[in-house]
């Protein structure tokens, strides 16, 4: 073979082989990620299905996957115990490993990428895997992303503290830990995915002792009957503020937006049961076509058959996909997603998908709610709270406060400015008030942020483009993500810069007898 | 019909060397529109490391004179922060630091040596691991995303002209002159034109007979979350680049690059890669008291090389109302000083305050065609590689 110059310091060669190779990655072990891997492993797959759960209580607290809010026991500490309690409140998990499929708990997907565009030099296709002590990588042919949904977040006064949650992660605490901490709780929203949050409460034993909607009906049927007896079930209502004491909060007040009366509802836990949004974060990284799908709440992969996506070895299965209505699939109807996702990942025949459509628009009613809370809030309201953020601070595209108060130019400028200047763009927003640039990585804020933009701008939500997610999207520290064991390859080829021979050879010096000196010295390095 | 645009200087690429020569061209009265393709700042300007200690550069002086006054200057906050340290881990590291400090004094700058206990006083979060460092009593580091933006409303401010998702479709000549040029967004006419626009660069200079010579490649950062402050924010080694911002953050990039083919409506994907880990175990090792910070982002920038890595500041010969630059993938820390060239170029047809003769287009003239694969500057897949 006719070899060609390579550039040594590229990095063509250098990135290590992964750990080792599998055939159908899953990632993600709820209904859907077990069924997948059932599926291929009896058709005969190598398949390995992996869990992020349970997660590092440090998460947790970041709210990490999902909207905790705080409201867990302490029993979350005790990973051993809780990686048993994991696998027993997950009957998939034994199927699948009874099926042949190999499975990990407590491991992160951080990462994922395949060769492409400005990635030739990837070692194949490949996933960055993590624990809480070390990262690895595991290559695969094909790869099922059932990740799941998150809870879209809204803030109010008092958001910030224990006992304001998501309801996605109010059902992970409740099934999947059994370490929620709550007793008394209300719920934002009357929609599909607050009904189901309500059926999980009842069937908890947990109180619902109301529940709350900005709109002026009830939204979905079932709420207004039977299942409603006992709350207090308030419409044409905005949460005001969240009371609490140091054990987080012990009360919400809400007003009626027709009467102007104020109502204090007494409760340890406030669910935002408004709606999900699909967890793309892994299939943005992976480059796979992302759009805004309004039934499901938010961004979803783009996909024909609700199997496939955009890139040809990368498949989704489960909420991810999009569930109705902003709410979770129910157990078979994702099981079915599972299977179906394995069989077009294995090149099998695939029967068709059920029409899973809602006419519930999950995006137009979260930007309702949006209009409503941020309408009655405080121009202080902290909407980003890693970066402190508020809401006012947003709309002016005004420097944080870290930087002293805005010079005068500063001051006159502000979103509508930016605006008359191009479309609404997230990601320019964040860098200017470093809203969504904190330490959730924007678990907390993104949602709501952009819904914020797209009302400032009068635009429909869904035409606020999707702010990028980038590698790692889980917050995990330095030394976890770092790779301990740098190939030599790697080691022998790494410079501060391009490496290109000359370039810092100072100006003076360019085109004498000198600039073989420095060449000497520094080859292409700045500082090694 | 709209009516035609146009402008005495139309500046193609609101890059930060585009926007700082706009922004000096508007200083001195000139009616001057920037186009982007998209956003502002949105390529590499806005994700590199924020460095400004380019002392191998002709217009470093004039960097280091104009950076400290750039926010009273802009009118808006650039988080510029004066002086590095650059600490060694091991022996080989600190053998080529002092090199290095010798070749700044040699420059006339001040370079003082630090011991151990001194490194870990500026840079706390540095470990038991330090060897020793510098200390470069010049240069320094600002926020790029916010100095970017910061230089497109100091235009507007004086009266300048920004066009963001307007991409430039064909340079249209007349004679030996330029006139104007055709944008996705209208026909814009011009007297003079200034093309800054990065990897694109090449391909729009082409049908004037112009060879600007370029190879594209990503290069990959990270950010951790927020640290306490330290003394002295601009502080690498280790083979990294990088800072604390003002907010806290460790923000470091280094290491192998990936060269692109980047089309004429430039980059589609800015893809990180694996990399991160090799970048994460970097800076845990140059900040060992940090290594427990968790990486919140990663990104990746595409930048343009010439194939010497230096820049090109020039003007046209033909056609005459040209000038060109490309900063060959140095270009945010000098652009305050890259600006006020372009716009000595554009006005006063040469460079006031600096001799920058070595950095003409000319020089690539005989350059073979088939230079990028003698470099192996073309995308190159691991298995070609191992």
């Amino acid at each position: 073979m006719a070899s060609r110059p390579i550039d040594a310091k590229a990095l063509a060669g250098k990135l290590p082989e992964p750990e080792r190779r599998v055939q159908l990655l899953i990632v993600g072990a709820g209904a859907a990620g077990c069924a997948a891997a059932v599926e291929a492993a009896t058709a005969g797959a190598r398949v390995l299905l992996i869990d992020e759960n349970p997660v590092d209580a440090g998460l947790m607290g970041l709210d990490a996957p999902l909207y905790y809010g705080g409201r867990y026991t302490a029993a979350v500490q005790a990973k051993a115990r809780m990686l048993e309690q994991v696998f027993s409140a997950e009957p998939g998990l034994e199927a699948a490993m009874e099926a042949g499929a190999e499975v990990e708990l407590g491991v992160y997907a951080w990462g994922a990428w395949i060769p492409g565009e400005g990635l030739a030099a990837l070692p194949g296709a490949v996933a960055g895997l993590a624990d809480e002590h070390r990262s690895w990588m595991v290559g695969f042919d094909k790869l099922i992303v059932a990740a799941g949904a998150r809870d879209t977040a809204f803030a109010f006064k008092g958001w910030d503290q224990p006992g304001v949650m998501g309801a996605r992660a109010f059902r992970a605490l409740l099934q999947t830990y059994n370490a929620f901490a709550g007793r008394r709780v209300a719920i934002l929203g009357s929609g599909p995915l607050a009904l189901d949050t309500i059926r999980l409460a009842h069937d908890a034993g947990v109180d619902v002792v109301a529940v709350i909607e900005v709109a002026d009906s009830v939204q979905a049927a079932g709420l207004a009957t039977g299942l409603a007896t006992g709350m207090d079930v308030r419409v044409a209502c905005v949460p005001l503020v969240a009371h609490g004491d140091h054990e987080g909060v012990t009360a919400l007040t809400v007003r009626d937006t027709r009467t102007g009366e104020n109502f204090v509802i007494a409760c340890d836990t406030i669910i935002q049961a408004i709606s999900l949004t699909p967890t793309v974060e892994l299939l943005d990284v992976l480059g796979a076509a992302i759009a805004p799908l309004s039934c499901a709440g938010g961004h979803a992969p783009a996909s024909t058959d609700g199997a496939r996506t955009s890139l040809p070895d990368v498949f989704i299965a489960g909420d991810v996909a999009g569930a109705p209505g902003g709410s979770w699939l129910a157990r078979e109807a994702a099981q079915a997603s599972g299977r179906r996702a394995a069989r077009r990942a294995l090149g099998l025949e695939v029967e068709p998908a059920p029409e899973a459509s809602s006419d519930f628009d999950a995006l137009a009613y979260q930007a309702l709610w949006a209009r409503v809370l941020f309408g009655a809030a405080d121009p202080s309201l902290i909407i980003c709270q890693c970066e402190s953020v508020s809401l006012e601070a947003l709309l002016a595209a005004r420097q944080p406060d870290y930087l002293g108060p805005p010079p005068p130019a500063m001051a006159r400028r502000d979103l509508g400015e930016l605006l008359r200047d191009g479309p609404v763009n997230q990601d320019q927003i964040k860098r200017l008030t470093r809203a969504c640039m904190g330490a959730c990585q924007a678990r907390r804020c993104r949602e709501q942020v952009a819904l914020a933009l797209a009302g400032a701008a009068n635009i429909p939500p869904a035409d606020v483009p999707l702010a990028g997610y980038r590698a790692p999207v889980r917050p995990l520290p330095l030394s976890v993500i770092a790779d301990w064991r740098e190939t030599p390859e790697m080691a022998a080829g790494w410079d501060v810069w391009f490496g290109i021979r000359g370039q810092w050879t100072p100006y003076a010096d360019i085109g004498t007898e000198r600039e073989a000196l420095y060449d000497g010295l520094f080859g292409g390095d700045m500082h090694l | 019909m709209s009516a035609r645009l146009g402008a005495e200087v139309v500046v193609i690429g609101g890059g930060v060397t585009g926007l700082s020569a706009a922004w000096w061209l508007a200083r001195s009265g000139v009616n001057v529109l920037v186009l982007d393709k998209g956003v502002v700042g949105w390529e590499a300007s806005g994700r590199n490391g924020g460095g400004a200690s380019h002392y191998h550069s002709p217009l470093f002086d004039e960097e280091q004179r104009l950076w400290p006054l750039m926010d009273e200057l802009l009118g808006y906050s650039t988080e510029y922060r004066r002086e590095r340290v650059v600490f060694a881990t091991n022996d080989h590291h600190m053998a080529q630091y002092r090199r290095m400090a010798q070749m700044c004094r040699d420059l006339g700058r001040q370079v003082d040596d630090l011991d151990p206990g001194q490194v870990r006083d500026m840079v706390p979060l540095a470990g038991d691991n330090v060897v020793g460092g510098i200390h470069l009593r010049f240069g320094g580091q600002a926020n790029p995303q916010r100095a970017v933006q910061a230089y497109a409303w100091a235009i507007q401010d004086l009266g300048g002209r920004i066009l963001q998702h307007a991409r430039v479709e064909r340079i249209l000549t007349h004679g030996d002159q330029v006139t104007g040029v055709e944008t996705t967004r209208g026909t814009i006419d011009c007297d003079h034109l200034v093309v800054a626009a990065g990897p694109q660069s090449e391909a729009l200079l082409a049908p004037l007979g112009a060879r600007l010579p370029l190879a594209a490649a990503r290069a990959e950062m990270i950010v951790t979350e927020p640290a306490p402050l330290m003394p002295v924010g601009g502080a690498d080694g280790n083979g990294l680049y990088g800072r604390q911002t003002l907010r806290g953050n460790l923000a470091y990039g280094g290491g192998p690059h990936e060269w692109m083919e980047i089309g004429p409506f430039g980059p589609t994907r800015r893809p990180g890669s694996p990399l991160v880990r090799n970048l994460a175990r970097r800076v845990a090792e140059l900040l060992p008291r940090g290594a427990h910070l968790r990486v919140i982002r990663g990104w990746a920038g595409v930048v343009e090389n010439t194939p010497d890595g230096r820049p090109v500041i020039d003007r046209l010969d033909s056609p005459g109302n040209v000038t060109v630059a490309t900063m060959s993938g140095v270009g945010f820390g000098l652009s305050p000083a890259t600006g006020h060239a372009i716009r000595d170029l554009v006005v006063e047809g040469r460079c006031t305050f600096a001799d920058i003769g070595k950095l003409t287009i000319r020089r690539f003239a005989g350059l073979p065609e088939d230079w990028r694969e003698s470099a192996g500057w073309r995308p190159t897949a691991h298995a070609e590689a191992v």
